[in-house]
């Protein structure tokens, strides 16, 4: 006799663990579930108040320098290593994680002007206004043993910015002339110049590391080849800019903080418009750096804000500000792409989260799927009014709104003028001009 | 700059440097220019050693003191440089004497030279300063430039990438070696040194489940990709094979001998088909084939096999008288007999010639198509009927417009089927009464439709406000109608068009008002016609009427009909067909008459209905057959309140949805956003849900995936050159290879060619 016998596979219904949450078999005919649309449309706000509700990005402050910060730089093996310059000339090594100075240093007289990290981590080196390259060690020195530089060059007038190679034992300084030196070497290998004005910042390119970059006090942005003879190109904008920072993930696109208050986004290829106008910033934009990632980048302005642009994006979608925050100096994103760390004109260094409602730390599987679907939700709801609203919606200072508001309403008046110019013209004896278009003056060959 | 130009003068001005006088250099060791030197100073100092030196020549024999190089330094000036036996012109021969002899130069380069020695002329100036740095920057730039546009396609693929992680390049999972992992292992006892030494040796792995360099390098020279296409390859070719071996198994099961032999007619056929071919191609393996075959004929002849002598044959033969099957496969074992002893004739290409011939003197007329006389179908005559529309007996237009009354009488008569259909509706609907009136001229409804509107205050005391408000829409149509006829009577010729017109018009209300004003004119002039056009009126009526939208169709309910002069209408005789043509085309659409009733359901629809809150059987018997006490319900049943007012209420032509809710609209989107191109991809992406209520657990894994993954912790580095672009070049070698393997290829080919 043959029976038979219904027989499940208790794959289906048996958890792997206790500690498992139970099996639930599940019907997905969507007519036991209706209402989708309306249900995820709630999910979508609800998680969008949550992200403001957990918007929390102030991580730490971190206090013991005895004058502005200049400089910040990132320790390029150690995620919780960061060096700071002051405007007193010390510079101090700090441990992120303890949130503690482990290692304060009086490298020069006056200013710090610039800093930069050697590629392996084992040394940093810093300009100041007394005309010395100083080279660092990273380890600090035993108990006792006075901290001193492991090289020092004197050179002949004051430099103001200074960048390492990302490769090879040379880097950039810039001040009179763009000059590229050799670790081992007392003198530099070649300057570069190209009129008669100072500069301001250089850069190396991450990627294609031959090339770098340089703000002048003319206005002008200048590429170079260390393998070239001469400078590649330069761009002349209306005002001046005062850092640089090149996209690590896309070799030939730069961001710019201008002191028009607007960063420009330029392809190296293209530079007589820029790709994107970053706007937002109501005072002049001091300092600009890429994510690690290149999707966004993040700017300190003397408006005491830090915003984070998206890399495409025309507006910020995000604006850190404390009370106690004065002029943002200079900042850095850190390399795992989760932090910002910012120095200000008062004297603290600053660490805030790239993305303000992050839960930090590790997070169960079910948390992070719980994540990755509210966020997918509010990308998938971002139009909705309500959801839009509240998503957007930024507290400023006063002052700060008032002073948008001000610059909008001028903005509008400008546009307005121009409109009425134009209509009052010959047509088309005045040109419409484009944002991206208005910045560039020119492009030296 | 000024400051700076020391340095660049040792460095970068050489040229100018050169163009100085040789007599002139200062003999004087010039010191390395410092930084804090001031350089006016300098520049003092060598005008002073000039000076000197001018001074010391004048004195007739030249004092040349040795200069001497102090010190090591970068900057190397060319004050430094002095040569021996300055003085003596060295000449361009001296310098090129040595080139001839060398034997590696060559010809050309040495030709160059003498030329360049014979010519007299000055050489060119050279560009200024600025030009050349100008021409430089902007070579630089484009070899910039396009070395950096390499990174075109990443950059791309990575900005459209549906998830990026970082940091980019992780190290790769799998067998590690010990000596990766552990910086300072040594093999310390002397059994591990020889093993080691011996292993090292033969180039083996130290530790076992590592791969020696060559395994190494090979899996480094196949990357993923090329891998994954390689097997790829080789699985279609398994399976092809597979396949392959499966039908020749199938095709050798059959036994079939029918199969079989068609299979050798085939293949015979075939054979012959490449014998022709390789007749053309290649005529000696031709001609061997043709040997083969005419062997094969020859023993064909010789062997009695299908001559039908065979034992089979012969009992074949017996039963051939009775059998139509034996016979036949009689006749087919001599046609094969035939066919093989039959010799194959190659045709020459005198005989293709005058086999081309013979078709060319076939007449022309043979080719033609036969005159094919359709009357209904001219296009299906091919050529002849254009040439000779006489010869079918109705012409291609004939028969067109034959067709066209066809087809208009076709149309005529189902206008006329649907309008007796409904006129008997009607009949059915309608009382004797109103029948009678509905028969009258249209030119009186009309009129009474426009006192309708004059006489709005009588009726309002009579008939109840549902009523009238419904006559009020209803008069608000007929001003429509009277328009339509006013414009059929004034210019007809365009009525077609006007009358299409019509109910788009009407919908302005303002339009409504116009026409009651253009309308009014003409009861006044009314009386003062003569009775016998509105005898003529009546008369005309019953073909006019059957032609007209039946106005009880618009007038759903009862008009009260108030008796008035009837407003005379002239119509045209002419155009009176064709008018009532298109009303019999639009007779169907009781465009207006749909509306209202579609107006009213809404209105229908929106009220709230009372809630019977009635339960049957409590406090009293229930059961079947038996209902609720009347008493019971009322006391039970809740009203409910109206609802506000409609806003349609005083509009007669306009349906406002009452549905829409003023409150929803804070939460919806009221414009497309900008990655969609209308609402409908917008809407079907809002409609998609992501969430785990509708999804399978993958289906949202991968739905709600982030874009940007990082890990925690990890150090995200530049993107390395050489990871990706080294691909490329790769890549354009291979094409390059393949490139060139086709241009060999092809040479081959030629060469076959010419040599045939």
């Amino acid at each position: 006799m043959k029976v038979k016998v219904l027989c499940r596979n208790p794959d289906d219904y048996v958890r792997e663990t206790t500690r498992d949450i139970q099996r639930v078999p599940r019907n997905y005919d969507p007519t036991l579930h209706p209402f989708e649309v309306p249900r995820e449309y709630t999910r979508a706000l609800n998680a969008t108040k949550l992200q403001k509700v957990f918007a929390k990005p102030f991580v730490a402050s971190l206090d013991g320098h005895r004058d502005g910060i200049s400089c910040i730089v990132k320790h390029p093996k150690s995620l919780s290593t960061v060096i700071s310059g002051a405007c007193d000339g010390e510079v101090k090594v700090w441990n992120l994680s303890k949130r503690e100075c482990l290692r304060t240093v009086q490298a020069h007289e006056g200013f710090v002007r610039g800093m930069c990290s050697r590629f392996c981590g084992t040394s940093f080196f810093t300009v100041g206004d007394d005309k010395t390259i100083k080279q660092w060690n990273m380890e600090a020195p035993g108990y006792g043993v006075r901290d001193e530089p492991i090289n020092t060059i004197l050179g002949k007038t004051v430099f103001t910015g200074i960048d390492h190679h990302y490769k090879e034992g040379t880097f950039a300084t810039c001040g009179q002339t763009v000059d590229i030196w050799d670790e081992q070497r007392s003198s530099p290998l070649r300057s570069f110049s190209w009129g008669v004005d100072s500069f301001n910042c250089v850069r190396f390119n991450p990627v294609e590391t031959e090339l770098l970059a340089s703000c002048g006090s003319d206005r002008s942005i200048i590429l170079y080849d260390t393998r070239e003879a001469a400078p590649l190109r330069k761009v002349i904008m209306k005002m001046r800019n005062n850092t640089l920072s090149w996209n690590q993930m896309e070799a030939y696109y730069f961001v710019c903080a201008n002191e028009d208050y607007n960063l420009y986004t330029y392809d190296i290829r293209y530079l007589d418009i820029p790709v994107t106008v970053h706007m937002d910033h109501v005072s002049a934009v001091l300092d600009v750096d890429y994510s690690p990632t290149g999707r966004e980048l993040v700017s300190a302005s003397f408006d005491k804000t830090i915003r984070i642009f998206g890399k495409d994006a025309g507006h910020s979608r995000e604006v850190y500000h404390t009370k106690r925050m004065q002029h943002v100096i200079c900042v850095r994103w850190s390399a795992d792409n989760k932090y910002i760390m910012s120095g200000s004109d008062e004297m603290n260094i600053r660490l805030w989260k790239a993305n303000a409602s992050e839960k930090l730390g590790l997070l169960s599987a079910r948390e992070k799927a719980a994540a990755n679907y509210n966020k997918k939700l509010i990308e998938k709801f971002q139009y909705h009014p309500q959801v839009k609203r509240i998503a957007t919606y930024r507290h400023l200072p006063r002052e700060l709104l008032r002073q948008k508001r001000e610059q909008r309403e001028m903005k509008l008046a400008q546009r307005r003028k121009d409109v009425n110019i134009r209509k009052h013209s010959k047509p088309g004896s005045i040109p419409v001009v484009t944002e991206k278009e208005k910045h560039v003056v020119a492009v030296v060959e | 700059m000024a400051a700076s130009s020391s340095l660049q003068k040792t460095t970068l001005s050489e040229g100018s440097a050169l163009a100085a006088d040789e007599e002139e250099l200062p003999s004087e060791d010039e010191p390395a220019i410092s930084a804090s030197e001031d350089e006016e100073g300098s520049d003092d100092e060598r005008k002073h050693n000039k000076l000197l030196e001018a001074i010391s020549s004048m004195g007739g024999r030249k004092r040349r003191k040795q200069n001497e190089r102090s010190e090591a330094s970068l900057q190397v000036s060319e004050f430094f440089v002095n040569a021996e036996g300055t003085g003596e012109k060295v000449m361009l021969s001296d310098l090129l004497g040595t080139v001839e002899k060398t034997p590696g130069t060559s010809n050309k380069t040495k030709k160059q030279l003498r030329k360049l020695e014979n010519s007299k002329d000055t050489l060119d100036l050279p560009l200024n300063k600025q030009e050349t740095e100008k021409i430089q920057r902007a070579i630089a730039f484009e070899k910039t430039a396009q070395e950096v546009a390499l990174w075109k396609t990443i950059v791309m693929n990575n900005q459209r990438a549906e998830q990026m992680v970082f940091p980019l390049n992780q190290e790769p999972l799998g067998p590690k070696r010990v000596e990766q992992i552990v910086a300072g292992w040594k093999a310390e006892t002397p059994l591990e040194q020889e093993i080691f030494k011996l292993l090292h040796n033969n180039s083996q792995p130290v530790i076992d489940p590592i791969l020696t360099p060559v395994e190494e390098a090979s899996l480094k020279a196949m990357s993923l990709e090329e891998a994954k296409i390689r097997r790829a390859e080789l699985q279609k070719a398994r399976a092809l094979q597979s396949y392959y071996e499966a039908k020749a198994k199938r095709e050798k099961k059959i036994k079939s001998k029918k199969y079989s032999r068609v299979k050798k007619k085939k293949k015979r056929k075939e054979f012959l088909k490449q014998f022709e071919e390789m007749v053309k191609t290649n005529p000696q393996a031709a001609l061997e084939e043709l040997q083969k075959i005419e062997m094969s004929r020859m023993k064909e002849r010789m062997s009695l096999k299908h001559q039908n002598k065979s034992k089979w044959a012969k009992a074949k033969a017996i039963m051939a008288r009775y059998d139509l099957s034996a016979r036949k496969a009689m006749q087919e074992q001599l046609q094969i007999n035939k066919d093989l002893t039959q010799k194959i004739v190659v045709h020459s290409d005198d005989e293709h010639e005058s086999k081309g011939k013979e078709l060319e003197t076939v007449p022309d007329f043979v080719n033609d198509p036969e005159p094919v006389i359709d009357s209904v179908n001219p296009w299906m005559k091919g050529q002849l009927t254009c040439e000779e529309p006489e010869v079918s007996c109705v012409t291609p237009e004939d028969a067109q417009t034959a067709e066209e009354e066809n087809k208009e009488e076709e149309l005529l008569g189902e206008f006329e089927r649907k309008r007796r259909l409904r006129q008997a509706d009607e009949e059915a609907l309608t009382p004797a009464e109103e029948k009678k009136h509905a028969s009258e001229v249209v030119g009186e409804d009309v009129v009474e439709i426009a006192d309708n509107d004059e006489n709005d205050d009588k009726e309002e005391e009579e008939v109840e406000e549902e009523e009238e408000e419904e006559e009020v829409d209803v008069s608000e149509f007929n001003t429509l109608f009277k328009l339509m006829r006013r414009e059929k009577t004034q210019e007809a010729p365009e009525v077609g068009e006007e009358l299409l017109e019509g109910p788009n018009r009407i919908r302005n209300m303002e339009d409504l008002e116009v026409l009651d004003e253009g309308l009014e004119p003409q009861p006044i002039v009314a009386p003062s016609l003569p009775q016998t056009a509105v005898v003529e009126a009546t008369s005309e009526p019953t073909n006019k009427k059957s032609k007209e939208i039946d106005l009880n169709e618009v007038l759903t309910k009862e008009a009260n009909v108030i008796k008035v002069p009837f407003l005379p209408t002239v119509v045209e005789e002419e155009h009176d067909e064709q008018i009532s043509i298109i009303k019999e085309a639009f007779a169907g659409d009781d465009v207006i008459s749909d509306f209202i009733k579609d107006k009213r359901k809404q209105e229908a629809a929106g009220k709230p209905k009372d809630v019977d809150l009635t339960l049957p059987g409590w406090g009293e018997w229930g059961g079947v057959g038996l209902k609720p006490s009347r008493w019971k319900r009322s006391r039970f049943t809740v009203k409910v309140a109206p609802p506000p007012p409609r806003q349609d209420q005083k509009l007669p032509d306009v349906i406002i949805s009452e549905t829409r809710d003023a409150s929803i609209g804070r939460h919806q989107v009221s414009y497309v956003p900008f990655p969609f191109a209308n609402t409908d991809q917008f809407e079907s992406c809002i409609r998609t849900p992501i969430g785990h209520t509708w999804n399978t657990h993958s289906a949202v894994q991968k739905m709600t995936k982030p874009n940007v993954v990082t890990t925690m912790g990890a150090i995200i580095e530049p993107i390395v050159k050489e990871d990706f672009i080294k691909e490329k070049t790769t890549e354009k070698t291979g094409t390059k290879h393949s490139s060139e393997r086709k241009q060999r290829r092809s040479r081959k080919r030629k060469n076959k060619l010419e040599n045939e």
